[in-house]
């Protein structure tokens, strides 16, 4: 059944080659003095500008796997898929309050990681560790997620899959070899490098898909005909029909917040504010905020593949079928075989960007606040740096294993709760960007409140593919309607915080240091705060 | 503790630029949650339901939004540090609490 189209793999492979050369040519892009320190390796430098910084943060934030997983919703469920749009619309007002703020901190303070900051302000290691291991739960599955992604591409051009287990998943590690590599002797400049091609490659690709595929299917009417049809066919099941055009008022609930819990938890997860800490003003991080739609607006277009994999007649008949396969069979399918193999070349390199940065994040992480603050207190910024990069390496090779040994199941069944888990770190983040109010102990409590019952209440979900984990949705107590079980255990957080917080203050509990001061989160690049304190206070 | 009060000699909190900023990032973030006024099919444009052009369509819309506010704030920033300068004098700057 497997054939190989040729013609495609060139294509593919020729990309793949050319972001290789980049991403080692990377390491001597906008090359700084002290190439020893973690923010060199770990942040670029702190350097980038508005249009790097947008090309970075869109090849951070919109990843492979978003690729593949929203237009398969969307093919799946149709409209309760397409909350990705109002979640990317939400998104940047909704940071644009804070994001500047954590920018300035980081900056004057040296901070490389959220939970850096969290330390510093709220002078407690054990609420910081809390951030800090957060983080790293939560990147790690969908850094396994943008494997898959590249899987689903190569299956369908025909190589691996076939053979024994190391043939079978040869092509992979050879990818991710080759990823490592790179990202171990650039750190942060060479995603930023590739993510120039895989950009513009996606943003080709998009536009000539809406474009051109409905040509050849007859127009957006008989598109979404054809997709209305099927959605009205019955499960057997349930009794209901399988999916909608609209979201009826059942699901309006869950449609509103996930697109908002999505929002406040994405710019919580490491690998974006490693991205926002890049950059080299406070204005650019403004100035990114109403750029980025941009790419909403490209994974808004790219939703509307699912319908058209729809009317393709992709899977149909197939039972069982692979919803993930649907859009790269869809460009197998319908474009001739160069363009497919720019199609999937976009694919993988969209893959390859965001499991970098993601790593990257990860080990900056495990270094400052795991390996520093516990382990070698008086660890110097070579050291840092050196730690950083070995860990890089093991988060790469845990994702791997990860897909390798467990089920591709079990990676999405992880990401759905790293985004729960990291919307956890929501109150500490946040709230201490702009008031101290809270006391340290109750945001730690809150935190692990919200943790246990957000597992708890997705593990009690079921669904056809999976006995537990099975969704991320489920009523809201008191409320009564189906909602994000990650924003319910946020609101359970952030109160259980409020209460031991006056609980806290009225018994007296130690508050703990906070080494910032008012000034630092509105300082700006050229004040005299930032040019001053480009190092973490704690010295080397 | 740091409550965040104006340094001595800076605009207030509550500037008109700050609130209408404030409500520049709102609006989007209003009209998207408030799904039942849009999940419906007709009017259709170019043959796509109305749920999915009008949510294509409030991607620009919010980017204007985030726009506009990121306009307002950077004047607004440029006021407070021209005001604060203009007050508080060099020793009064952030110092002193960074160690």
């Amino acid at each position: 059944m497997k054939h190989v189209d040729w013609t495609a793999l060139t294509v593919f492979l020729l990309f793949f080659a050319v972001v290789t050369v980049m991403g080692f040519l990377a390491s001597r892009w906008r090359r700084a003095d002290d190439a020893q320190h973690l923010h060199e390796w770990g942040l670029g430098g702190r350097s980038f500008g508005t249009w790097i910084t947008w090309f970075l943060l869109g090849g951070d934030l919109y990843t492979a796997y978003t690729f593949i997983a929203v237009p398969a919703a969307i093919y799946a469920t149709g409209a309760a898929g397409f909350f990705a749009v109002p979640y990317t619309i939400i998104a940047y007002p909704l940071v644009f309050l804070f994001l500047p703020r954590l920018w300035s901190v980081s900056r004057v303070h040296g901070y490389v990681t959220p939970a850096d900051f969290v330390r510093g302000r709220y002078g407690s290691r054990g609420l910081s560790l809390a951030v800090a291991l957060t983080g790293i739960l939560a990147t790690m599955p969908y850094v396994a997620l943008q494997l898959v992604g590249i899987q689903a591409v190569l299956d369908t051009l025909g190589v691996g899959g076939s053979g024994n287990w190391f043939m079978k998943d040869l092509p992979l590690f050879l990818a991710f070899g080759v990823l490592a590599a790179y990202t171990y002797s650039s750190g942060l400049r060479a995603p930023a490098l590739i993510a120039f091609v895989k950009d513009t490659l996606i943003y080709v690709v998009i536009i000539v898909a809406v474009i051109y595929l409905p040509m050849k299917l007859g127009g957006y009417g008989h598109i979404f005909d054809t997709a209305a049809q099927k959605f009205s066919t019955v499960n057997p099941d349930t009794g209901k029909p399988i999916g909608s055009l609209v979201v009826g008022p059942a699901g309006q609930w869950t449609y509103a917040t996930l697109a908002f819990g999505s929002a406040l938890a994405l710019f919580m997860y490491p690998h974006s504010v490693t991205g926002v800490l890049a950059s080299k003003s406070r204005n650019t991080v403004r100035r990114n905020m109403a750029i980025m739609p941009a790419y909403s607006l490209m994974l808004g277009l790219l939703a509307l593949l699912g319908f058209m994999a729809i009317a393709a007649g992709v899977g149909k008949g197939v039972k069982g079928y692979n919803a993930q396969l649907a859009v790269p069979q869809l460009f197998a399918d319908m474009f001739p075989s160069w363009f497919t193999g720019v199609a999937f070349a976009a694919i993988g390199i969209g893959a390859l960007v965001p499991a970098a940065i993601m790593s990257i994040a990860a080990a900056n992480l495990f270094t400052r606040n795991v390996y520093k603050d516990f382990l070698k207190p008086d660890a110097t910024a070579a050291d840092e740096t050196r730690v950083a990069k070995i860990a890089s390496l093991l988060v790469k090779v845990g994702a791997l294993a990860f897909v390798l040994v467990m089920d591709k199941q079990a990676a999405i069944n992880l990401q759905l709760l790293g985004g729960l888990w990291i919307l956890q770190t929501a109150v500490s983040l946040v709230a201490g960007l702009f008031t101290r109010w809270f006391h340290r102990w109750a945001l730690l409590a809150g935190w692990a409140v919200g943790m246990v019952y957000g597992t708890w209440v997705a593990y009690g979900i079921s669904s056809k593919a999976t006995k537990h984990f099975g969704g991320n949705s489920s009523q809201i107590p008191v409320i009564g309607k189906i909602g994000y079980i990650g924003l319910t255990a946020f609101v359970l957080n952030l109160a259980v915080a409020v209460v031991l917080t006056l609980l806290l203050r009225a018994l007296k509990a130690p508050e703990g240091a906070d080494e910032t001061s008012p000034a630092d989160y509105s300082a700006e690049a050229g004040d005299e705060s930032v040019e001053r304190a480009p190092q973490p206070v704690v010295a080397h | 503790m740091s409550s965040e009060l104006p340094a001595a000699g800076a605009l207030p909190a509550v500037s008109p630029a700050r609130v209408l900023a404030g409500l520049s990032l709102l609006v989007p973030i209003v009209a998207m949650l408030w799904v039942p006024s849009y999940t419906k099919t007709a009017p259709e444009l170019g043959g796509i339901p109305f749920f999915y052009w009008y949510q294509l369509l409030w991607v620009p819309v919010s980017a204007v939004f985030t726009g506009a506010a990121y306009l307002l704030i950077r004047r607004d920033e440029a006021a407070r540090r021209a005001a604060s300068t203009a007050f508080a004098l060099p020793a009064q700057s952030e110092g002193g609490e960074l160690s």
